[in-house]
């Protein structure tokens, strides 16, 4: 087991490598700068000599291929850069607020699975029924639904109008805070865990082993205690890792609805303003992140599964 | 092909959806862009503007009207990219194999490892907001899925019969891609293109919110909903609107790419949902 | 006269399709004596696997019982009770399947799949289970059975985990052992090998087999006595030598003719297979008629 976690970290290498080439080469095309952006509110006109100095300030003047070398160079000391704003370090910046992204996508992704996994699941067991015709017509609407507009809905409902959670920001990182982000953020995850969960158990249910089982003389129940839930956990894993990576995009989104303080609205606030170096460091980040999530999900994946460590 | 309810209730949204663009200018009470009374800000609807009037005093109803024209080009265009994009990359690497299939393989695993939603930020970012540059960025964003199905479709149909058959009559291998093994999986690839509507949609919403997509006053829902934000407290019904075109649009979507994909299935077909 | 262990009366199935009942099985009536190996068989869709599904209780919608009994021990299973009919299944009648391959629960270790059946009908604890567990894969002469018995199912070949099926059934000495199409699905010389085991295995413990099986060759080497299944209806039953030597029925006759045999030779020195069709003449007339042959006491033992 502990070759193949290697084995699986292992590759995470390349790969971050080459997003981080890629998110270099996208950015060295930026048209107009940050020194441009500051001005471009249209009220003073663009003072060429200002520009000309913030960007040698900034580094932007320099030929490419030394902003190539600095970039890799940096990178391999983990330093992602200055940022043009602020003037801080940019992996400063993202330090202080990835506590607060990682509480919110958490929390998501536990409603989402502490809701719709048994939905998924007592929706297969009951095909059919009402229960089954609810979750599913949920579950595709959940799917359709901008998640933002349903934050400003809820955002309407719950505190504006009856007033039980505060409408956006941190606060001093209190539950209440953290209830309408991460419901609004979990709503497509969880609609999707319910669609797959049921369609894993389904297919389980159909399978030759479950037919063994029944003749064997076990109840319903414990079928699925000792047979199903196994085998259903193991889709049931997979989605919640592929969920991940759209859930960190929307996340992205809902952080700047609710004013909430992570690395997401960090990242809007920099694309505003063309603060470049912040942009491909949170974008970075948040990458790594994203392989990360992928590489647990595929040990836990290969814990469960005897077949998977055979390869 | 017999088609269950998903279909047909996909197929009447998506109808509606494209009515409403298309018949806009005829039926549209109002300009979107001009007919900005300020005088007639924030009303609530009524007969005159059956959804109410946004903070510019433009008419909430006109401006769905023409948002829809916006969310099909949008839907529409970018899925036609993917699928393009997706299609020749997977099919040859399918069928030709070796460094170009590791290549595109490696290409599509790094563009996997990039949440769409930030990859359209960070294209966006670069090309400056508007409708063309958001066009790109949806069309380069979610080709990796089409990629793979085209390129695992390509595997097993590749070692068809009929397929070897043109091999050995001296066929060209683009011939051969094109007249036997693409007309063989248009199905998955059409249910992809489907789904990918919705997201596409989605996706386009959350950027002009964000005011990185389609920029003030067109008439995009996403950007109708950024206004809405700061009115919720004294004119919610901007925010209704806009939102539930969205949803029903991609529910219409959804729906037809789910009917699409029953339909299609052979596994499906044998088993009840 | 000892009463049958298995009694089939006048059963009839059926499939539930919009708003008929298209009949699967017909009137179909055989018995099988305590500790008789019974064989049925016939081709694809003539009905013998539903029957044995509906022995089970494990008809599953839209096929259902539409009359008739099933005896067991005297009982009738189809008026049984869901929870007495689950204490019967696994514990007094049990069964194997045809493809070893899936019918195993990947997840889960072989040893503890068999230990279940001491927990679930002995009250066993799971360690006093799992200890019986290597015991039932020696008896099915399995070699290192403290070993195998932490084996996945993947790890083991077709021949084996059919093996583990067949220790699964007999855990607890059932009465009636139902073994639908066991060596279809694996290697012919593993075939040999496992069915010598069921009888062996049947002999010793005095279990009733009924052997599904559309190779007539198979049935032969186990068997005691045969039906001949057709289009939902046992159109013939005889013991096995006397059905072999002397085939009464018209499709008995063609499914003998059509075996294939080694060193035959017609024409041009080349082997011919003969096709059922081409013995029968005229297959809507084969329902019509039936032989139901009285069974011979062998030492006062039927």
């Amino acid at each position: 087991m502990l070759r193949f976690t290697l084995r699986r970290l292992f590759q995470v290498v390349p790969t971050i490598i080459v997003v981080a080439l890629l998110i270099f080469v996208i950015f060295s095309v930026v048209p107009g700068s940050f020194a441009t952006s500051l001005f471009s509110d249209g009220k003073h006109a663009a003072d060429p000599e200002v520009i000309a100095r913030l960007n040698a300030e900034f580094g932007i003047d320099k030929p490419l291929a030394d902003r190539f070398v600095d970039y890799v160079t940096n990178l391999a000391h983990f330093d992602l850069g200055t940022s043009f704003r602020t003037r801080l370090p940019v992996i400063d910046l993202i330090a202080d607020r990835m506590g607060a992204s990682l509480k919110l996508a958490v929390a998501a992704m536990v409603f989402a699975v502490l809701v719709g996994v048994p939905l998924g699941f007592l929706a297969a067991l009951r095909p059919g029924s009402i229960l089954d015709t609810v979750t599913m017509i949920g579950a595709v609407s959940g799917l359709s639904l901008p998640q933002f507009w349903l934050g400003l809905l809820l955002m309407y409902l719950f505190a504006l109008q009856l007033n039980w959670l505060p409408s956006f920001g941190y606060g001093d990182g209190a539950f209440s805070n953290l209830v309408l982000p991460a419901v609004t953020l979990g709503v497509t995850p969880l609609a999707l865990l319910a669609r797959t969960t049921r369609a894993g158990v389904l297919d389980v249910l159909n399978a030759d082993f479950i037919r063994t089982a029944h003749s064997k003389g076990m109840s319903e129940t414990k079928v699925v205690r000792w047979h199903v839930a196994s085998n259903a956990l193991v889709l049931i894993v997979t989605t919640v890792g592929l969920q991940f990576g759209s859930l960190i995009g929307q996340a992205v989104v809902i952080e700047k609805l609710f004013a909430w303080p992570g690395i997401g609205s960090l990242l809007i606030d920099s694309v505003a303003v063309r603060d470049i170096p912040v942009v491909q460091g949170t974008i970075l980040v948040i990458v790594l992140w994203f392989l990360l999530i992928n590489t647990a999900v595929d040990l836990i994946y290969a814990a469960i599964d005897p077949r998977i460590k055979q390869e | 092909m017999r088609f269950g309810l998903n279909f047909w209730l996909g197929a009447a949204l998506t109808a509606l959806v494209v009515l409403a663009g298309v018949l806009a200018p005829w039926i549209a009470p109002f300009d979107p862009v001009l007919d900005a009374d300020l005088m007639n800000s924030e009303l609530p609807p009524d007969l005159t503007f059956w959804f109410g009037t946004d903070g510019q005093g433009r008419d909430v109803y006109s401006r769905i009207l023409y948002g829809a024209q916006i969310s099909l080009t949008v839907g529409i265009v970018s899925q036609v990219i993917n699928s393009v994009i997706g299609v020749t990359l997977g099919m040859t690497a399918g069928f030709w194999g070796g460094w170009w299939d590791d290549l595109v393989n490696g290409l599509t695993n790094v563009m996997l490892a990039i949440p769409s939603l930030i990859f359209a930020l960070a294209v966006m970012a670069v090309l400056g907001p508007g409708l063309p540059s958001l066009l790109i960025a949806l069309g380069l964003t979610n080709w990796s899925w089409t990629c793979r199905i085209a390129r695992s479709s390509t595997l097993s149909l590749k070692s068809q019969g009929y397929v070897q058959a043109a091999q050995t009559l001296g066929y060209a291998d683009l011939r051969i891609m094109f007249t036997q093994i693409l007309p063989n999986m248009m199905g998955p690839i059409l249910v992809m293109a489907t789904l990918g509507m919705g997201a596409a949609v989605l996706s386009e919403a959350a950027l002009s919110f964000l005011g990185l997509g389609i920029q003030p006053p067109f008439p995009s829902w996403g950007s109708m909903l950024t206004d809405a934000r700061q009115l919720i407290r004294i004119a919610p019904w901007v925010a209704v609107f806009p939102g539930l075109a969205i949803f029903l649009s991609v529910l219409g979507f959804n729906l037809l790419g789910d009917g699409l994909r029953d339909s299609l299935d052979p596994h499906m077909r044998t088993r009840k949902p | 006269m000892i009463a049958p262990l298995l009694d089939i009366r006048n059963l009839c199935l059926g499939v539930a399709a919009a708003r008929s009942v298209h009949p699967l099985v017909k009137d179909l009536s055989f018995q099988i004596m305590p500790g008789e190996a019974y064989g049925l068989v016939g081709e694809s869709g003539s009905g013998k696997s539903v029957t044995s599904l509906a022995v089970m209780g494990l008809l599953k919608k839209p096929l259902a019982v539409s009359g008739g009994e099933i005896k067991f021990k005297g009982e009738n299973l189809l008026s049984l009770p869901k929870r007495a009919m689950r204490h019967l299944r696994g514990n007094r009648i049990a069964m194997i399947f045809q493809e070893p391959m899936t019918a195993l629960n990947p997840l889960s270790t072989v040893g503890r799949q068999i230990a279940e059946m001491f927990v679930l009908h002995q009250g066993k604890g799971w360690n006093e289970a799992s200890k019986l567990s290597v015991d039932a894969l020696a008896s099915v002469r399995v070699p290192n059975p403290d070993r195998r018995a932490r084996n996945y199912p993947h790890q083991m070949s077709g021949g084996l985990r059919q093996r583990v099926m067949i220790a699964m059934a007999l855990a607890c000495n059932p009465d009636l052992l139902i073994a639908d199409e066991p060596t279809t699905a694996l290697d012919v010389t593993v075939q040999a090998e496992v069915l010598r085991l069921i009888k062996d295995l049947c002999k010793e413990r005095g279990t009733a087999v009924l052997f599904i099986s559309h190779d007539l060759g198979v049935i032969a080497s186990v068997c005691q006595r045969v039906g001949v299944m057709y289009a939902g209806c046992l159109v013939e039953e005889n013991d096995t030598r006397a059905l072999f030597d002397d085939p009464r029925h018209d499709y008995t006759r063609g499914l003998l003719g059509a075996l294939p045999r080694l060193g035959s030779r017609t024409q041009n020195n080349r082997q011919r297979l003969i096709d059922i069709d081409s013995i029968i003449a005229d297959r809507s007339i084969l329902t019509k008629t039936r032989f139901i042959a009285p069974r011979t006491l062998q030492e006062g033992r039927p």
